[in-house]
């Protein structure tokens, strides 16, 4: 469903990913770990075609993506939906704007039936209610709930993630790791979630990928990651700094 | 020095070819796409009616300074009653589109910076694009097409307003005959400079928003990365308004004189 081979991306002189090549099968959950500021983000938002790599490809469903300008790739992100990292609402709209958004632009369906569908997904992320609410209104965690609303009502294929629990306290960010299983369940996405935290690693991965050192450095199930005897992984995995390096 | 000066140079031709690249697009946008119209009703009202008392003050009090000074130098010669006359062929050829054109690009085109801006460093573009809109076709082509409706309708306003000022101004202030102050007015102002005005007024509408929105969907991260690319629009718009001006003025008076 998702392949990336030789993917490379520089800013400037500085080398974020070099090489970086893996395969996702539909239906399957990833979830790719790593150091902040390591490159997971920049590895996720080439995946639907909002950053154009240096070299390499991206293909989705056997289509390269790469060399496809912004009107082109809009076709292929319609199998899309990602939950960015602070939610990204769009801060004039209400909540009910900003979940109905896709349909209302493209009018495809009468409003009465936007309507009926951004409850049915307002309901599904324990939101019910909340149409007439702005952003600013909302906590962390209904924000990132308003957010997933708004990445699946038009029911993708394929669910990114970008560090979903991040800035939430312990008991939100267990509520969105059972919000994103119940998402994968019921609607039988293809999940990729790019996070730092082990608990929700453990919890939504079948799969996990690390990325060190620009590339993907290991890969295997949760059980496989989490007995590693890999120094790396350990280390990642335990959160144990090295002395010799700095981590600020 | 001379590095610095090539990569200036070299970062100044990124730019142009960049906001060139987003005028292509918004255009092609344009005539494929079917307009919001509540988008871009909001933007008109946003634009023109939010900027009345902008324009409605620059408009009137550079209308009644230039016909005191006018005045004041005309009455040593005892051509009075040619105040009003030189004051509207200014006000509609020049000082109308071009002041409005500067108003404007500090108010509109310092807020379509600023909202794109924070739009950017919130990651809201990007979501736009995964919700699978072009963000030229949701944010720059209302944007523009508010522009070009409101900008020419704003200094046409100035026009007027400017008009009238000085009018008052010469017949209140300068004791000038009314009905002489007015003939001359119509017999030296001819249609063509209205047009000019009209004609600037578009540009300078386009100008405005195209800078924008282009310093708003490029510009850096955090805080000081939309106070950048803020003060940078209103800079460049205006700079560029005012060369604009100077080459539009030869283009158009050489057009207007042939015909």
């Amino acid at each position: 469903m998702i392949e990336v081979r030789g993917l490379k991306k520089s800013f400037g002189s500085n080398v974020i990913l070099d090489g970086v090549m893996f395969r996702i099968e539909k239906g399957e959950s990833v979830v790719i770990i790593g150091r902040s500021g390591g490159g997971k983000s920049v590895l996720l938002k080439h995946l639907i075609g909002l950053l154009q790599p240096d070299a390499g490809q991206v293909l989705i469903e056997g289509e390269d993506i790469v060399p496809m300008n912004e009107r082109e790739l809009l076709r292929v992100r319609r199998k899309f939906g990602m939950l960015f990292q602070g939610a990204a609402l769009f801060d004039s709209m209400t909540v009910a704007e900003n979940v109905g958004f896709a349909f209302r632009r493209d009018r495809s369906l009468p409003e009465q039936e936007v309507r009926r569908k951004v409850a049915e997904v307002l309901e599904m992320v324990d939101l019910p209610g909340t149409e007439d609410k702005k952003p600013a209104e909302l906590s962390g965690g209904m924000k990132k709930r308003v957010g997933l609303a708004r990445a699946i009502i038009y029911q993708p294929a394929i669910v990114l993630y970008d560090e979903p629990t991040t800035g939430l306290d312990p008991m939100a960010a267990d509520s969105i790791d059972h919000l994103i299983l119940r998402v994968r369940d019921r609607l039988d996405v293809t999940t990729v979630v790019v996070t730092h935290d082990m608990r929700s690693t453990r919890r939504l991965g079948q799969r996990i990928m690390m990325l060190h050192n620009k590339r993907i450095y290991a890969t295997g199930t949760p059980d496989q990651m989490f007995q590693s005897e890999d120094p790396i992984v350990r280390r990642f995995i335990e959160g144990v700094s090295d002395p010799k390096e700095l981590y600020f | 020095m001379k590095q610095r000066s090539n990569h200036w140079l070299a970062e100044w031709l990124e730019g142009l070819g960049r906001i060139t690249l987003l005028a292509k697009e918004s255009v092609h946008s344009l005539f494929t796409l079917k307009v919001a119209w509540r988008d871009l009703l909001y933007q008109i009202y946003f634009v023109g009616v939010k900027s009345q008392s902008v324009v409605l003050i620059t408009g009137a009090f550079t209308g009644m300074v230039l016909a005191a000074q006018t005045y004041i130098q005309f009455h040593k010669v005892k051509m009075d009653t040619a105040t009003l006359a030189v004051v509207s062929v200014s006000m509609c050829s020049e000082l109308g589109p071009v002041l409005t054109g500067l108003m404007l690009a500090g108010r509109v085109g310092a807020a379509i910076a600023a909202e794109l801006g924070t739009m950017r460093v919130t990651e809201q573009i990007d979501a736009l694009r995964t919700l699978a809109t072009h963000p030229v076709d949701y944010l720059v082509v209302p944007r523009l097409l508010a522009l070009h409706i409101a900008v020419p309708a704003l200094t046409a306003e100035s026009m007027s307003v400017g008009i009238g000022a000085g009018y008052v101004v010469g017949v209140y202030w300068g004791g000038i005959d009314p009905v002489y102050l007015w003939y001359n007015m119509l017999r030296y102002t001819d249609p063509s400079e209205v047009i000019v005005g009209m004609i600037k007024a578009l540009v300078f509408g386009g100008i405005v928003a195209m800078i924008g929105c282009y310093k708003g969907m490029s510009c850096g991260e955090g805080a000081e990365g939309v106070g950048r690319a803020t003060t940078e629009a209103v800079v460049y718009s205006s700079i560029t308004i005012l060369i604009t001006n100077f080459f539009l003025t030869l283009a158009l008076g050489k057009i207007f004189h042939t015909l």
